[in-house]
């Protein structure tokens, strides 16, 4: 039971640096300023309130999607090598056809070289069947690469996307392969940001065809029918574009909201880089008094004629409110997602419910310390004392750490730091019980408190261990609540062994050392 | 320097004449537990089933009449609505809607809708919507967090004692869970991944104690060499009575407040942690300990004759 200078000086330093970093939790806003630390706790979403949203990136959407492209550019090169196919198809994650003449597979192949891509580093795979078919399948690292790909630009998207409705520390996460966390802190309506980000918002132009089939009759070939956007008030009509894109949104480097200096209504201007300038220059130069179709996400916006040639900029327009010009703008200055996103799960809790937990919460464990406090003292009487102030010292380093390391605090949380005094209190309970019966035995003060303190050890560290190598298994299984639950046991089972293993021994090492107690028994 | 006792010092209380009672009582509680996970079964949260649960605040007192229907007309499938905490306050909760993830969300949309027509000044202090897959993978995520916690233990405690003791904790561990599951379906609350967490709580809780009265054991197996297993644990029960109620007790009534004061949800949670306790503590007198002393009888200690002589007594351990 002897402590040197400098083991007392550093258990106190301990101490007190977690009191420190507990402060900026429990002092007034005026107060926190003049502190050396100011991280507080960061509060989960359940308690803090906000949107918790998971996203599910489609990454095989966008594969079905490359395939068709795939399919067109077989076509295509098909045709220009004069090779007879049938059955071209999308079958099985492959794009699929037969070569009529067996003799010309050999040629088919070689006309496919240049969608194949490099023979180092193939994108595809070719694969010859029964009956002369040959199947193109993408190759598992470019597809595994490729869905990597896509999740990590729509996490980019979708974090401008955000940041352009101005919410305050969104938190946007991978999770697993294909999944996105969005954690939005003080949102209560997510309706219009789960509408942006539900939103593809791949904008393309087309022609509309002059064509005019019969009623009823399906899309000529190279045409294809489409909706229009509902709220921009051509509910049900539908157009016939032209399939070829004439310009894709890609090239646009900004898009803002304004009014039309004509009639006042909302549009979106937007400006083009210079590839899209060009582009797009050539196709309203060449085709003054059409009908141009802007289409978004497969639907079309509206479908201005083209009075001149337009070059570099232009302008949207389609009945907008003024949110749905700027959620349109937000949406292609963010640029388009790569994938579809669906939202698997939300969850939103509004501000009063979480300050309503945190307050229950905060005079639960409140009386529960008091209770904890009044029991100790009466039953260990100076040794409780002690214990006590071991108690308000681990509660303290508990929150410290927590500030410290940023972790999320959660409702489960919560209930971790009750456990935390639950265990703190244990091993002071099996402290005190081994010394009294040490002291019964027969043992003098010192050595009766000597050998309790080594004796108890054993237990506590088994009690102890046991339970933090469950939670260190469960942070690394857990998600969402089991973990933030986890980190908070874990922190505080460590706490609760140093106050109770180091600083309550130093007190009561410090007390021997003055009063020379003849007993502990009476 | 010490107070009163909570336990008169040289208690001796032969738990082992019971074992057989507690075994029994406990399998008996265990069973009919299981049997009321199944019938009538759980009363499974939206994490673990999908679907959406709304809760809405209004302006004035919820007019269930006006409600139903108006919710009704949205064909969304079985509803229930429930007043929650204050005539104000309505809980809405919609089976899980058939046609994949997104069809939760459209249905918020609807309900969303639906209220801010008919009863102005709604807010919604709760959104969840859970999809198939979400709720599918909790289910799962959540069992396996408790398969895993539970083989954590019986290795570490295998590792440091002997594996009868492992097996025993583990095995009064799998009777401790089934009760809580057995509380869950008694009372009906709502069984989520908060409860996961509760039953992680419980057993960490419970293991703790069970680990200490082990520790006791294994001591006193070095220290009397010669005592009969079955007063070897009589005794060690014994010594550790006092602090095993000490800390149950404080525990409990740690968490007390919060189950009296606190809203629906962590009230929920502190109740089954408050029976929890009981069942962790009882448990490990009435159920880890007869356990050892049958997988221990012959294997940890021969059998004495009975009125073996005391040994060892008085020497200095460790």
């Amino acid at each position: 039971m002897f402590y040197t200078r400098w083991q007392i000086i550093a258990i106190g330093l301990a101490c007190l640096v977690g009191v420190m970093l507990a402060l900026p939790n429990i002092v007034g806003q005026n107060v926190l300023r003049f502190l050396p630390f100011e991280r507080q706790i960061h509060l989960g979403l359940d308690l803090k309130g906000g949107s918790y949203l998971l996203l599910k990136v489609d990454t095989e959407a966008a594969e079905r999607e490359r395939l068709e492209n795939v399919l067109d550019g077989v076509r295509r090169v098909l045709r220009t090598a004069n090779i007879l196919y049938t059955d071209l198809r999308i079958e099985g994650g492959a794009v699929r056809f037969k070569v009529r003449d067996s003799s010309r597979i050999d040629d088919a192949r070689a006309a496919l070289q240049p969608i194949v891509g490099s023979a180092a580093a193939p994108e595809y795979q070719i694969t010859s069947g029964e009956g002369g078919e040959l199947a193109l399948t993408p190759t598992e690292v470019v597809a595994r690469e490729r869905a990597n790909d896509a999740v990590a630009r729509s996490i980019e998207i979708v974090r401008r996307r955000i940041d352009e409705t101005g919410v305050n520390e969104p938190e946007i996460a991978r999770q697993g392969t294909d999944r996105i966390v969005v954690q939005l802190p003080g949102v209560q309506d997510p309706d219009r940001l789960k509408r942006l980000l539900g939103t593809t918002a791949k904008l393309s132009f087309h022609l509309l065809s002059l064509e005019t089939p019969a009623p009823g009759a399906p899309a000529p070939p190279g045409t294809e029918y489409l909706p229009g956007t509902a709220d921009a008030g051509h509910g049900g009509g539908r157009y016939l574009v032209q399939r070829l894109v004439d310009v894709d949104g890609s090239h646009l480097t900004d898009a803002q909201a304004g009014t039309n200096s004509q009639n006042g209504e909302w549009v979106v201007n937007f400006t083009f880089d210079s590839v899209g300038a060009r582009e797009f220059g050539a196709v309203t130069t060449k085709n003054v008094g059409r009908s141009l179709a802007i289409v978004l996400d497969n639907r079309v916006i509206s479908a201005p004629v083209i009075r001149e040639p337009i070059f570099g900029r232009g302008q949207i327009s389609g009945r907008f409110t003024a949110a749905g010009a700027n959620d349109l703008a937000i949406l292609l200055r963010g640029g388009a997602l790569p994938a579809p996103l669906k939202i698997i799960e939300e969850r939103t809790v509004g501000p009063n419910l979480g300050a309503d937990a945190i307050r229950t919460g905060i005079y639960a464990c409140t009386i529960g310390g008091a209770f904890v406090v009044a029991f100790m003292i009466f039953f260990y009487r100076l040794f409780g004392v002690f214990a006590s102030l071991g108690l308000v010292i681990n509660l303290c380093m508990l929150m410290g750490l927590l500030s410290l390391l940023q972790a999320s605090l959660t409702l489960p949380g919560i209930v971790g730091i009750l456990l935390t005094v639950g265990m703190s209190v244990d091993a002071n309970v099996l402290i005190n019980e081994r010394i009294r019966e040490e002291a019964r035995k027969g043992r003098g003060p010192v050595s009766a408190i000597q050998t309790g303190f080594s004796k108890a050890m054993s237990t506590i560290i088994d009690a102890n261990l046991t339970t933090l190598l469950k939670m260190m298994i469960l942070f690394m299984l857990g998600s969402g609540p089991v973990k933030g639950f986890a980190v908070t046991i874990s922190l505080g089972i460590m706490t609760s062994m140093f106050t109770a293993i180091v600083v309550v021994r130093l007190f009561i090492a410090l007390w021997l050392r003055r009063a020379r107690p003849k007993a502990l028994l009476a | 320097m010490f107070g009163p006792r909570l336990v008169p010092d040289d208690t001796t209380i032969p738990f082992m004449n019971g074992r057989f009672a507690g075994l029994i009582v406990s399998a008996v509680l265990s069973i009919s537990s299981i049997i009321l996970a199944f019938y009538p079964g759980l009363n499974l949260g939206i994490d673990f089933r999908g679907g959406v649960a709304i809760q809405a605040h209004m302006k004035d007192p919820v007019d269930f009449t006006k409600l139903r229907p108006a919710l009704e007309a949205l064909h969304l499938g079985q509803m229930e609505l429930q007043e929650f905490g204050s005539p104000y306050d309505v809980e809405i909760r919609l089976e899980r809607q058939p046609g994949g993830d997104s069809a939760q969300q459209e249905a918020v949309t609807k309900v969303r809708a639906t209220l801010e027509r008919n009863f102005p000044d709604t807010t919604l202090p709760s959104v969840e919507a859970v999809g198939a897959t979400v709720s599918g993978e909790l289910f799962q995520n959540g069992l396996m967090a408790l398969g895993v916690a539970m083989l954590a233990m019986l290795g570490y405690i295998w590792f440091r004692f002997e594996w009868q003791f492992g097996v025993a904790a583990t095995a009064t561990l799998l009777l401790d869970v089934t009760k809580i599951v057995g509380v869950y379906g008694l009372t009906r609350f709502e069984f989520n991944v908060t409860s996961i967490v509760a039953i992680l709580t419980i057993m960490g809780y419970s293991i703790n104690d069970k680990v200490v009265v082990y520790d006791r054991v294994r001591e006193n197996l070095r220290l009397y060499r010669r005592m009969p297993l079955r007063e070897l644990i009589d005794r060690s029960i014994n010594e550790t009575l006092c602090r095993t109620i000490a800390t149950s007790g404080t525990v409990f009534l740690a968490i007390l407040p919060l189950a009296i004061m606190s809203a629906s949800t962590l009230r929920e949670f502190a109740i089954v942690l408050l029976v929890g306790i009981v069942i962790g503590t009882s448990s490990s007198i009435f159920i880890a300990a007869p356990i050892l002393l049958l997988l221990g009888e012959g294997r940890l200690r021969r059998p004495s004759p009975a009125g073996a002589a005391e040994q060892g007594a008085g020497g200095s351990a460790q």
